[in-house]
Protein backbone atom coordinates (compact mmCIF):
# COMPACT_ATOMS: atom_id res chain seq x y z
CA UNK A 1 0.00 0.00 0.00
CA UNK A 2 2.82 2.29 0.49
CA UNK A 3 4.24 2.41 -3.12
CA UNK A 4 0.51 3.75 -3.98
CA UNK A 5 0.66 5.90 -1.62
CA UNK A 6 3.99 7.32 -2.77
CA UNK A 7 2.30 6.73 -6.43
CA UNK A 8 -0.83 8.70 -5.43
CA UNK A 9 0.89 12.00 -3.44
CA UNK A 10 3.09 12.17 -6.65
CA UNK A 11 0.54 12.58 -8.98
CA UNK A 12 -1.57 14.81 -6.76
CA UNK A 13 1.75 17.08 -6.39
CA UNK A 14 2.05 17.16 -9.74
CA UNK A 15 -1.77 18.96 -10.24
CA UNK A 16 -1.38 20.70 -7.29
CA UNK A 17 1.29 23.11 -5.26
CA UNK A 18 -0.04 23.32 -2.47
CA UNK A 19 0.56 19.40 -1.47
CA UNK A 20 3.88 19.13 0.93
CA UNK A 21 5.15 15.96 1.97
CA UNK A 22 6.78 15.42 5.97
CA UNK A 23 8.16 12.26 6.68
CA UNK A 24 9.96 11.10 9.38
CA UNK A 25 12.92 9.65 8.71
CA UNK A 26 11.64 7.21 6.47
CA UNK A 27 10.81 5.60 3.01
CA UNK A 28 13.88 5.21 1.75
CA UNK A 29 14.19 6.23 -2.21
CA UNK A 30 10.03 6.04 -1.79
CA UNK A 31 9.50 9.29 -2.55
CA UNK A 32 12.51 10.14 -5.15
CA UNK A 33 9.75 10.93 -7.69
CA UNK A 34 7.84 13.48 -5.50
CA UNK A 35 11.15 15.13 -4.79
CA UNK A 36 11.78 15.33 -8.69
CA UNK A 37 8.06 16.75 -9.50
CA UNK A 38 7.83 18.88 -6.34
CA UNK A 39 11.36 20.13 -5.31
CA UNK A 40 10.70 21.95 -2.05
CA UNK A 41 8.44 20.50 -0.76
CA UNK A 42 9.63 17.44 0.86
CA UNK A 43 10.82 17.26 3.77
CA UNK A 44 12.80 14.79 6.15
CA UNK A 45 11.74 15.77 9.25
CA UNK A 46 13.73 12.88 11.28
CA UNK A 47 13.29 11.09 14.07
CA UNK A 48 10.78 13.75 15.62
CA UNK A 49 7.33 12.96 15.05
CA UNK A 50 5.91 15.28 17.38
CA UNK A 51 7.92 18.29 16.17
CA UNK A 52 6.82 17.04 12.50
CA UNK A 53 3.04 17.12 13.02
CA UNK A 54 3.40 20.51 15.14
CA UNK A 55 5.22 21.71 11.48
CA UNK A 56 2.46 20.27 9.61
CA UNK A 57 0.10 22.53 11.20
CA UNK A 58 2.12 25.60 11.27
CA UNK A 59 2.17 24.95 7.26
CA UNK A 60 -1.28 24.55 7.47
CA UNK A 61 -2.44 28.01 8.60
CA UNK A 62 -1.13 29.72 5.42
CA UNK A 63 -3.04 26.94 3.42
CA UNK A 64 -0.98 24.57 2.27
CA UNK A 65 -2.01 20.95 2.61
CA UNK A 66 0.70 19.12 4.16
CA UNK A 67 1.17 14.93 4.20
CA UNK A 68 2.89 13.65 7.26
CA UNK A 69 4.17 9.92 6.80
CA UNK A 70 5.47 7.72 9.03
CA UNK A 71 5.27 4.46 10.64
CA UNK A 72 2.02 4.10 12.41
CA UNK A 73 3.00 3.18 15.68
CA UNK A 74 5.91 6.55 15.76
CA UNK A 75 3.15 8.94 13.98
CA UNK A 76 0.43 8.38 17.06
CA UNK A 77 1.30 7.29 20.12
CA UNK A 78 4.04 9.60 21.38
CA UNK A 79 1.84 12.60 19.04
CA UNK A 80 -1.33 11.99 20.54
CA UNK A 81 -1.16 15.43 22.31
CA UNK A 82 -0.10 17.59 19.14
CA UNK A 83 -2.80 15.59 17.05
CA UNK A 84 -5.10 16.64 19.89
CA UNK A 85 -3.97 20.08 19.94
CA UNK A 86 -2.47 21.15 16.78
CA UNK A 87 -4.58 19.43 14.54
CA UNK A 88 -7.95 19.01 16.16
CA UNK A 89 -8.57 22.06 18.64
CA UNK A 90 -6.84 24.12 15.44
CA UNK A 91 -8.75 22.22 12.83
CA UNK A 92 -5.83 22.17 10.64
CA UNK A 93 -6.30 20.74 7.32
CA UNK A 94 -3.30 18.37 7.90
CA UNK A 95 -3.41 14.37 6.31
CA UNK A 96 -1.64 12.03 8.96
CA UNK A 97 -0.73 8.24 7.03
CA UNK A 98 0.77 6.05 8.91
CA UNK A 99 2.18 3.50 7.34
CA UNK A 100 2.90 -0.58 8.56
CA UNK A 101 -0.34 -0.43 10.53
CA UNK A 102 -1.89 -2.90 12.81
CA UNK A 103 0.48 -6.27 12.53
CA UNK A 104 2.57 -5.44 9.45
CA UNK A 105 5.49 -5.20 11.15
CA UNK A 106 4.25 -8.08 13.84
CA UNK A 107 8.22 -9.55 13.07
CA UNK A 108 9.49 -6.41 15.02
CA UNK A 109 7.44 -6.73 18.16
CA UNK A 110 5.17 -4.73 19.77
CA UNK A 111 7.07 -1.02 19.79
CA UNK A 112 5.79 -1.48 16.09
CA UNK A 113 2.75 -2.68 16.37
CA UNK A 114 -0.49 0.03 15.96
CA UNK A 115 -3.33 -1.64 17.32
CA UNK A 116 -3.98 0.86 19.90
CA UNK A 117 -4.00 3.60 17.40
CA UNK A 118 -7.53 4.33 16.49
CA UNK A 119 -8.75 4.01 19.51
CA UNK A 120 -7.30 7.24 20.69
CA UNK A 121 -7.37 9.19 17.68
CA UNK A 122 -11.02 8.14 17.40
CA UNK A 123 -11.90 10.41 20.49
CA UNK A 124 -10.43 13.47 18.86
CA UNK A 125 -13.12 15.88 17.57
CA UNK A 126 -13.04 16.53 14.09
CA UNK A 127 -10.53 14.11 13.30
CA UNK A 128 -11.79 11.46 10.47
CA UNK A 129 -9.85 8.15 10.49
CA UNK A 130 -9.89 6.33 7.18
CA UNK A 131 -8.25 2.85 7.16
CA UNK A 132 -8.43 1.76 3.29
CA UNK A 133 -8.90 -1.96 2.18
CA UNK A 134 -6.14 -1.87 -0.73
CA UNK A 135 -4.21 -0.07 -2.78
CA UNK A 136 -7.02 0.64 -4.74
CA UNK A 137 -9.48 2.04 -1.92
CA UNK A 138 -6.33 4.02 -0.41
CA UNK A 139 -5.75 6.24 -3.75
CA UNK A 140 -9.16 7.66 -3.97
CA UNK A 141 -9.26 7.89 -0.18
CA UNK A 142 -6.45 10.21 -0.20
CA UNK A 143 -8.45 12.48 -2.82
CA UNK A 144 -11.31 12.04 -0.27
CA UNK A 145 -9.21 13.00 2.54
CA UNK A 146 -7.90 16.15 0.87
CA UNK A 147 -11.53 17.48 0.44
CA UNK A 148 -12.01 16.44 3.57
CA UNK A 149 -12.85 20.17 5.94
CA UNK A 150 -10.63 19.12 8.71
CA UNK A 151 -7.51 16.78 10.15
CA UNK A 152 -7.59 12.88 8.58
CA UNK A 153 -5.47 10.02 9.66
CA UNK A 154 -5.19 7.35 7.14
CA UNK A 155 -4.20 3.91 8.39
CA UNK A 156 -2.27 2.06 5.99
CA UNK A 157 -0.41 -1.35 6.01
CA UNK A 158 3.31 -1.81 4.03
CA UNK A 159 3.81 -3.83 0.58
CA UNK A 160 2.36 -6.50 -0.91
CA UNK A 161 -1.09 -6.79 0.38
CA UNK A 162 -3.44 -8.52 -1.73
CA UNK A 163 -5.71 -6.36 -3.78
CA UNK A 164 -9.25 -7.10 -3.30
CA UNK A 165 -10.83 -3.93 -6.16
CA UNK A 166 -11.29 -4.85 -9.33
CA UNK A 167 -10.96 -1.10 -10.35
CA UNK A 168 -10.28 1.95 -8.35
CA UNK A 169 -14.60 2.34 -5.63
CA UNK A 170 -16.08 5.85 -5.08
CA UNK A 171 -14.59 6.51 -1.69
CA UNK A 172 -16.52 8.81 0.00
CA UNK A 173 -15.50 9.53 4.06
CA UNK A 174 -18.38 8.32 5.88
CA UNK A 175 -19.72 5.37 3.69
CA UNK A 176 -18.59 1.73 3.63
CA UNK A 177 -18.29 0.15 0.70
CA UNK A 178 -20.24 -2.64 -0.25
CA UNK A 179 -18.17 -5.56 -1.82
CA UNK A 180 -20.74 -8.33 -1.70
CA UNK A 181 -24.48 -8.94 -0.67
CA UNK A 182 -25.49 -11.58 1.99
CA UNK A 183 -28.39 -12.55 4.00
CA UNK A 184 -27.64 -14.32 7.23
CA UNK A 185 -24.08 -12.94 7.52
CA UNK A 186 -22.11 -9.71 6.97
CA UNK A 187 -18.22 -9.23 7.99
CA UNK A 188 -17.45 -5.38 8.04
CA UNK A 189 -13.24 -5.58 7.71
CA UNK A 190 -11.15 -2.79 8.44
CA UNK A 191 -8.15 -2.32 6.62
CA UNK A 192 -6.04 -4.66 5.69
CA UNK A 193 -8.27 -7.18 6.81
CA UNK A 194 -10.42 -7.08 3.47
CA UNK A 195 -8.93 -10.08 1.84
CA UNK A 196 -9.47 -12.45 5.02
CA UNK A 197 -12.74 -11.28 4.78
CA UNK A 198 -13.66 -11.66 1.33
CA UNK A 199 -11.63 -15.49 1.79
CA UNK A 200 -14.19 -15.94 4.47
CA UNK A 201 -17.24 -15.38 3.47
CA UNK A 202 -16.48 -17.49 -0.09
CA UNK A 203 -15.98 -20.09 2.46
CA UNK A 204 -18.91 -19.54 4.44
CA UNK A 205 -20.62 -19.24 0.82
CA UNK A 206 -19.08 -22.54 -0.06
CA UNK A 207 -20.78 -24.33 2.95
CA UNK A 208 -24.30 -22.85 1.88
CA UNK A 209 -24.06 -19.58 4.90
CA UNK A 210 -24.91 -16.05 2.78
CA UNK A 211 -22.61 -13.92 3.61
CA UNK A 212 -21.76 -10.13 2.79
CA UNK A 213 -18.77 -8.08 2.96
CA UNK A 214 -18.15 -4.53 3.50
CA UNK A 215 -15.05 -2.69 3.35
CA UNK A 216 -15.45 -0.39 6.53
CA UNK A 217 -12.42 2.47 5.19
CA UNK A 218 -13.91 5.05 6.96
CA UNK A 219 -13.87 4.53 10.92
CA UNK A 220 -15.02 8.14 11.63
CA UNK A 221 -17.30 9.07 10.70
CA UNK A 222 -18.62 5.50 10.78
CA UNK A 223 -21.64 4.56 8.10
CA UNK A 224 -24.42 4.48 10.34
CA UNK A 225 -26.76 3.47 7.46
CA UNK A 226 -25.19 0.60 6.42
CA UNK A 227 -24.78 -0.66 10.42
CA UNK A 228 -28.21 -0.04 10.31
CA UNK A 229 -29.14 -2.25 7.16
CA UNK A 230 -27.32 -5.06 8.31
CA UNK A 231 -28.26 -5.10 11.70
CA UNK A 232 -31.42 -5.64 10.80
CA UNK A 233 -31.23 -7.84 7.75
CA UNK A 234 -28.60 -10.38 9.10
CA UNK A 235 -28.00 -12.57 11.94
CA UNK A 236 -24.62 -12.14 12.81
CA UNK A 237 -22.21 -9.44 12.03
CA UNK A 238 -18.87 -9.62 12.46
CA UNK A 239 -16.34 -7.13 12.52
CA UNK A 240 -12.65 -7.31 11.69
CA UNK A 241 -9.87 -5.12 12.13
CA UNK A 242 -6.09 -5.64 13.04
CA UNK A 243 -6.76 -3.67 15.91
CA UNK A 244 -7.29 -4.33 19.56
CA UNK A 245 -10.74 -5.11 20.56
CA UNK A 246 -10.92 -1.87 22.44
CA UNK A 247 -11.35 1.12 20.98
CA UNK A 248 -11.74 0.49 16.90
CA UNK A 249 -14.19 -0.66 14.85
CA UNK A 250 -15.68 -3.81 16.82
CA UNK A 251 -15.95 -0.92 19.62
CA UNK A 252 -17.09 1.73 17.55
CA UNK A 253 -19.99 -0.56 15.99
CA UNK A 254 -20.70 -1.59 19.76
CA UNK A 255 -21.26 1.60 20.59
CA UNK A 256 -23.59 2.52 17.73
CA UNK A 257 -25.64 -0.80 18.68
CA UNK A 258 -25.84 0.12 22.20
CA UNK A 259 -27.62 3.10 21.71
CA UNK A 260 -29.40 2.40 18.72
CA UNK A 261 -33.13 2.72 18.15
CA UNK A 262 -33.59 0.57 15.23
CA UNK A 263 -34.80 -3.05 15.37
CA UNK A 264 -31.51 -4.73 15.83
CA UNK A 265 -31.14 -8.47 14.97
CA UNK A 266 -28.22 -9.49 14.30
CA UNK A 267 -25.37 -10.79 17.26
CA UNK A 268 -22.30 -8.87 16.71
CA UNK A 269 -18.65 -10.64 17.08
CA UNK A 270 -15.68 -8.49 16.84
CA UNK A 271 -12.03 -10.35 15.62
CA UNK A 272 -9.19 -8.19 16.19
CA UNK A 273 -6.45 -8.15 19.19
CA UNK A 274 -6.77 -9.06 22.81
CA UNK A 275 -6.14 -6.91 24.92
CA UNK A 276 -2.83 -7.38 25.83
CA UNK A 277 0.64 -6.92 24.51
CA UNK A 278 2.44 -9.70 22.16
CA UNK A 279 5.76 -10.63 23.48
CA UNK A 280 6.08 -14.06 21.55
CA UNK A 281 8.26 -13.57 18.03
CA UNK A 282 5.87 -13.41 15.34
CA UNK A 283 5.57 -12.59 11.82
CA UNK A 284 2.08 -11.22 10.08
CA UNK A 285 0.61 -14.56 10.21
CA UNK A 286 1.13 -15.97 13.19
CA UNK A 287 0.29 -12.82 14.66
CA UNK A 288 -3.04 -13.14 13.02
CA UNK A 289 -3.50 -16.37 14.66
CA UNK A 290 -2.61 -15.44 18.27
CA UNK A 291 -5.12 -12.80 17.54
CA UNK A 292 -8.05 -15.14 15.74
CA UNK A 293 -7.70 -13.22 12.54
CA UNK A 294 -7.63 -16.50 10.27
CA UNK A 295 -10.21 -17.82 7.88
CA UNK A 296 -11.01 -21.33 10.44
CA UNK A 297 -10.80 -18.61 13.50
CA UNK A 298 -13.10 -16.49 11.63
CA UNK A 299 -15.28 -18.81 9.74
CA UNK A 300 -15.69 -21.60 13.20
CA UNK A 301 -17.31 -18.51 15.51
CA UNK A 302 -19.41 -17.50 12.57
CA UNK A 303 -20.96 -20.73 12.17
CA UNK A 304 -21.38 -21.84 16.16
CA UNK A 305 -22.54 -17.95 16.43
CA UNK A 306 -25.47 -19.00 13.89
CA UNK A 307 -25.78 -22.25 15.59
CA UNK B 1 12.50 47.47 13.13
CA UNK B 2 10.73 50.93 13.32
CA UNK B 3 12.75 53.69 14.97
CA UNK B 4 12.83 53.49 18.78
CA UNK B 5 9.57 54.00 20.68
CA UNK B 6 10.70 57.19 22.63
CA UNK B 7 7.93 56.40 26.06
CA UNK B 8 8.16 52.66 25.83
CA UNK B 9 9.01 52.22 29.23
CA UNK B 10 6.02 54.32 29.98
CA UNK B 11 3.81 52.02 27.55
CA UNK B 12 4.98 48.99 29.38
CA UNK B 13 4.54 50.46 32.86
CA UNK B 14 0.57 51.18 31.51
CA UNK B 15 0.75 47.20 30.11
CA UNK B 16 1.88 45.89 33.43
CA UNK B 17 -0.73 47.71 35.09
CA UNK B 18 -3.91 46.33 32.57
CA UNK B 19 -2.06 42.72 33.46
CA UNK B 20 -2.66 43.39 37.17
CA UNK B 21 -5.28 44.52 37.01
CA UNK B 22 -6.63 42.10 34.58
CA UNK B 23 -5.38 39.02 37.18
CA UNK B 24 -7.30 40.95 40.61
CA UNK B 25 -11.28 41.37 38.44
CA UNK B 26 -10.80 37.85 36.75
CA UNK B 27 -9.28 36.09 39.70
CA UNK B 28 -6.53 34.88 37.25
CA UNK B 29 -2.85 33.32 38.16
CA UNK B 30 0.11 33.64 36.38
CA UNK B 31 1.18 37.02 37.16
CA UNK B 32 4.74 36.82 37.71
CA UNK B 33 4.81 34.85 33.97
CA UNK B 34 3.11 37.38 32.52
CA UNK B 35 5.28 40.53 33.85
CA UNK B 36 8.52 39.14 32.93
CA UNK B 37 8.11 38.92 29.21
CA UNK B 38 5.73 42.17 28.89
CA UNK B 39 9.22 44.10 28.33
CA UNK B 40 9.80 41.42 25.36
CA UNK B 41 6.19 41.98 24.00
CA UNK B 42 6.51 45.44 24.08
CA UNK B 43 9.68 45.36 21.92
CA UNK B 44 8.46 42.84 19.81
CA UNK B 45 4.52 45.00 19.48
CA UNK B 46 5.72 48.83 19.34
CA UNK B 47 9.27 48.15 17.28
CA UNK B 48 9.95 45.11 15.14
CA UNK B 49 6.49 43.32 14.21
CA UNK B 50 5.37 44.36 10.77
CA UNK B 51 1.66 43.89 11.50
CA UNK B 52 -1.18 46.17 11.04
CA UNK B 53 -4.31 46.03 13.51
CA UNK B 54 -6.61 46.56 10.66
CA UNK B 55 -5.17 43.75 8.25
CA UNK B 56 -4.63 41.04 10.86
CA UNK B 57 -4.84 38.26 8.36
CA UNK B 58 -2.67 40.04 5.95
CA UNK B 59 -1.08 36.77 4.38
CA UNK B 60 2.23 39.07 4.69
CA UNK B 61 1.93 39.70 8.28
CA UNK B 62 4.88 39.02 10.40
CA UNK B 63 3.37 36.03 12.88
CA UNK B 64 4.22 36.07 16.85
CA UNK B 65 3.35 32.92 19.00
CA UNK B 66 3.36 33.52 22.91
CA UNK B 67 4.40 29.83 23.43
CA UNK B 68 4.15 30.38 27.12
CA UNK B 69 0.57 30.64 26.77
CA UNK B 70 -0.12 30.80 30.25
CA UNK B 71 1.01 34.60 29.50
CA UNK B 72 -1.85 34.97 27.57
CA UNK B 73 -3.08 38.62 29.61
CA UNK B 74 0.26 39.93 28.76
CA UNK B 75 -0.17 39.14 24.92
CA UNK B 76 -3.89 40.52 25.41
CA UNK B 77 -3.26 44.02 26.68
CA UNK B 78 -0.26 44.28 24.22
CA UNK B 79 -2.81 43.62 21.35
CA UNK B 80 -5.33 45.70 22.88
CA UNK B 81 -3.12 48.88 23.25
CA UNK B 82 -1.94 48.58 19.52
CA UNK B 83 -5.51 48.29 18.48
CA UNK B 84 -6.04 44.66 17.67
CA UNK B 85 -9.67 44.79 19.59
CA UNK B 86 -11.32 46.73 21.57
CA UNK B 87 -11.38 47.50 25.36
CA UNK B 88 -14.51 45.85 26.24
CA UNK B 89 -12.84 42.35 24.94
CA UNK B 90 -10.52 43.08 27.50
CA UNK B 91 -13.16 44.32 30.30
CA UNK B 92 -14.65 40.51 29.50
CA UNK B 93 -11.79 38.60 30.07
CA UNK B 94 -12.07 35.09 31.70
CA UNK B 95 -15.83 35.55 32.07
CA UNK B 96 -18.06 32.88 30.78
CA UNK B 97 -18.51 33.09 26.85
CA UNK B 98 -16.07 35.72 26.91
CA UNK B 99 -13.83 35.84 23.69
CA UNK B 100 -10.57 35.97 25.98
CA UNK B 101 -9.92 33.06 27.99
CA UNK B 102 -6.73 32.50 30.88
CA UNK B 103 -5.17 30.94 27.86
CA UNK B 104 -6.26 31.98 24.09
CA UNK B 105 -8.45 29.87 22.31
CA UNK B 106 -8.03 29.65 18.15
CA UNK B 107 -8.98 32.38 16.56
CA UNK B 108 -10.16 34.32 19.66
CA UNK B 109 -9.28 37.42 18.85
CA UNK B 110 -7.95 39.13 15.86
CA UNK B 111 -3.98 39.00 16.51
CA UNK B 112 -3.81 35.85 18.35
CA UNK B 113 -2.23 33.47 15.80
CA UNK B 114 -1.73 30.31 17.78
CA UNK B 115 -3.45 28.79 20.64
CA UNK B 116 -1.42 27.90 23.28
CA UNK B 117 -0.93 26.63 26.90
CA UNK B 118 0.09 23.12 26.41
CA UNK B 119 4.11 24.05 26.41
CA UNK B 120 5.87 23.16 23.88
CA UNK B 121 3.94 23.56 20.68
CA UNK B 122 4.32 26.77 19.96
CA UNK B 123 8.31 26.37 18.05
CA UNK B 124 6.99 22.89 16.14
CA UNK B 125 4.41 25.16 14.76
CA UNK B 126 6.49 28.31 14.30
CA UNK B 127 8.62 26.52 12.27
CA UNK B 128 5.81 25.46 9.75
CA UNK B 129 4.59 28.92 9.17
CA UNK B 130 8.48 30.32 8.56
CA UNK B 131 8.76 26.98 6.21
CA UNK B 132 5.40 28.04 4.13
CA UNK B 133 6.71 31.35 4.07
CA UNK B 134 9.66 29.95 2.22
CA UNK B 135 7.57 27.90 -0.31
CA UNK B 136 5.00 30.11 -1.06
CA UNK B 137 7.64 33.05 -1.70
CA UNK B 138 6.74 35.53 1.52
CA UNK B 139 8.61 37.70 3.29
CA UNK B 140 7.26 37.50 6.75
CA UNK B 141 9.19 36.90 9.56
CA UNK B 142 8.07 34.34 12.56
CA UNK B 143 8.94 34.81 16.07
CA UNK B 144 8.20 32.33 18.83
CA UNK B 145 7.83 33.19 22.58
CA UNK B 146 8.91 30.53 25.01
CA UNK B 147 9.37 30.33 28.71
CA UNK B 148 12.04 28.59 30.58
CA UNK B 149 10.35 25.87 31.84
CA UNK B 150 9.07 25.56 28.54
CA UNK B 151 13.03 24.68 27.22
CA UNK B 152 12.06 21.03 29.47
CA UNK B 153 9.94 19.93 26.75
CA UNK B 154 11.46 17.81 24.37
CA UNK B 155 10.10 19.24 21.15
CA UNK B 156 11.52 22.35 22.04
CA UNK B 157 14.54 20.78 21.27
CA UNK B 158 13.36 18.67 17.99
CA UNK B 159 11.84 21.69 16.78
CA UNK B 160 15.54 23.80 17.43
CA UNK B 161 17.57 20.98 15.89
CA UNK B 162 15.03 20.96 12.67
CA UNK B 163 14.91 24.74 12.21
CA UNK B 164 18.45 25.01 11.84
CA UNK B 165 19.23 22.00 9.25
CA UNK B 166 16.54 23.68 7.68
CA UNK B 167 18.64 27.15 7.58
CA UNK B 168 15.46 28.97 8.67
CA UNK B 169 17.06 32.70 8.62
CA UNK B 170 13.85 34.15 9.32
CA UNK B 171 12.79 32.30 12.43
CA UNK B 172 13.09 34.06 15.71
CA UNK B 173 13.10 32.86 19.34
CA UNK B 174 12.76 34.86 22.39
CA UNK B 175 13.34 32.72 25.39
CA UNK B 176 11.75 34.44 28.85
CA UNK B 177 14.50 33.24 31.10
CA UNK B 178 13.32 34.51 34.15
CA UNK B 179 14.86 31.37 36.00
CA UNK B 180 11.47 30.08 37.66
CA UNK B 181 9.00 27.16 36.57
CA UNK B 182 5.84 26.40 38.31
CA UNK B 183 7.42 24.99 41.09
CA UNK B 184 10.81 25.57 41.54
CA UNK B 185 14.18 27.18 39.89
CA UNK B 186 14.41 26.13 36.49
CA UNK B 187 17.80 25.52 36.94
CA UNK B 188 17.43 23.12 39.89
CA UNK B 189 14.44 21.13 38.05
CA UNK B 190 16.47 20.75 34.81
CA UNK B 191 19.74 21.93 34.47
CA UNK B 192 19.05 24.38 32.08
CA UNK B 193 22.13 26.30 31.61
CA UNK B 194 24.03 27.36 30.07
CA UNK B 195 21.02 28.32 27.84
CA UNK B 196 22.13 30.63 25.37
CA UNK B 197 25.22 27.69 24.78
CA UNK B 198 22.61 25.25 24.27
CA UNK B 199 20.86 27.40 21.57
CA UNK B 200 24.09 27.84 20.02
CA UNK B 201 25.21 24.09 20.03
CA UNK B 202 22.06 23.31 18.45
CA UNK B 203 23.15 25.39 15.50
CA UNK B 204 21.58 28.86 16.06
CA UNK B 205 22.89 32.32 16.35
CA UNK B 206 22.67 33.37 19.47
CA UNK B 207 22.55 36.19 22.21
CA UNK B 208 22.11 37.01 25.90
CA UNK B 209 20.88 40.19 26.74
CA UNK B 210 19.08 41.82 29.75
CA UNK B 211 14.88 41.48 28.90
CA UNK B 212 13.91 44.52 30.06
CA UNK B 213 16.85 46.83 28.40
CA UNK B 214 14.96 47.80 25.49
CA UNK B 215 18.61 48.70 23.80
CA UNK B 216 19.97 45.73 24.30
CA UNK B 217 17.49 43.68 23.02
CA UNK B 218 16.94 46.10 19.72
CA UNK B 219 20.24 45.21 19.39
CA UNK B 220 19.78 41.80 19.17
CA UNK B 221 16.37 41.86 17.33
CA UNK B 222 17.95 43.94 14.67
CA UNK B 223 20.05 40.93 14.00
CA UNK B 224 17.07 39.05 12.70
CA UNK B 225 16.62 41.98 10.20
CA UNK B 226 20.12 41.20 8.38
CA UNK B 227 19.46 39.64 4.49
CA UNK B 228 20.19 36.18 3.21
CA UNK B 229 20.47 34.65 6.94
CA UNK B 230 21.11 30.85 7.10
CA UNK B 231 20.64 30.65 10.47
CA UNK B 232 17.60 31.14 12.97
CA UNK B 233 17.89 33.71 15.60
CA UNK B 234 17.88 32.35 19.39
CA UNK B 235 17.59 35.55 22.18
CA UNK B 236 17.98 34.70 25.54
CA UNK B 237 16.90 37.07 27.77
CA UNK B 238 17.50 37.64 31.46
CA UNK B 239 14.40 38.39 33.39
CA UNK B 240 12.92 38.81 36.31
CA UNK B 241 9.57 37.08 37.04
CA UNK B 242 7.02 39.61 38.42
CA UNK B 243 8.98 42.50 37.24
CA UNK B 244 8.21 45.83 37.76
CA UNK B 245 6.37 45.40 41.05
CA UNK B 246 8.99 44.96 44.33
CA UNK B 247 6.82 42.77 46.29
CA UNK B 248 6.34 40.23 43.46
CA UNK B 249 9.81 40.20 41.41
CA UNK B 250 11.44 37.17 41.63
CA UNK B 251 8.73 35.51 44.67
CA UNK B 252 7.28 32.28 42.51
CA UNK B 253 4.56 32.45 44.31
CA UNK B 254 2.80 35.14 42.33
CA UNK B 255 3.02 31.63 39.63
CA UNK B 256 -0.26 31.55 41.47
CA UNK B 257 -1.50 34.46 44.03
CA UNK B 258 -3.79 37.09 42.98
CA UNK B 259 -3.17 40.35 43.99
CA UNK B 260 -5.95 41.91 46.23
CA UNK B 261 -7.24 45.12 45.97
CA UNK B 262 -4.95 46.58 48.19
CA UNK B 263 -2.10 45.12 46.48
CA UNK B 264 -3.25 45.97 43.06
CA UNK B 265 -3.30 49.97 44.03
CA UNK B 266 0.13 49.27 45.48
CA UNK B 267 1.53 47.93 42.39
CA UNK B 268 0.35 50.63 40.23
CA UNK B 269 1.73 53.17 42.63
CA UNK B 270 4.73 51.93 42.05
CA UNK B 271 4.60 51.28 38.52
CA UNK B 272 3.54 55.43 38.71
CA UNK B 273 0.01 55.08 36.97
CA UNK B 274 -1.32 56.77 40.06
Amino acid sequence: MRNAFADEITKIAQQREDIVLLSGDIGNRLFDKFKNVSPGRFFNCGVAEANMVGVAAGMATSGLRPVCYTIASFLTYRVVEQIRLDLGYHHQRVILVGTGAGLSYASLGSTHHSVEDMGMLRLIPGLAVLAPGDEKELRPALHAALDYPGPVYIRIGKKGELVVHDAEPEFAIGKALRLREGKEVWILALGNTLPLAVEAATQLGSRGVSCGVASMGSLKPLDTKLLGDVFTSAKVVATLEEHSVLGGLGTAVSEWLAVSSGPAKARLLTFGTPDEFLHATTHQPSAREWAGLTIEGITGRILSALG
Amino acid sequence: MTPPVENLDRIAAELRGEVIGLSHRAKTPHLGSSLSCLDLLAVLYWEFLRIDPKKPGSPDRDRFILSKGHAAPALYVALCERGFFPTKFLEEYGKDGAALAEQPAPNCAAGVEWATGSLGHGLPVGIGMALAARIQKRNYRTVVLLSDGECNEGTVWEAAMFAAAQKLGSLTVLVDYNKWQATGRSEEVMALAPLRDKWEAFGWESYEVDGHDFSELRVALARAELPDRTKPLAIVAHTIKGRGVSFMEDDNNWHYRIPSAEELAAARKELGLV
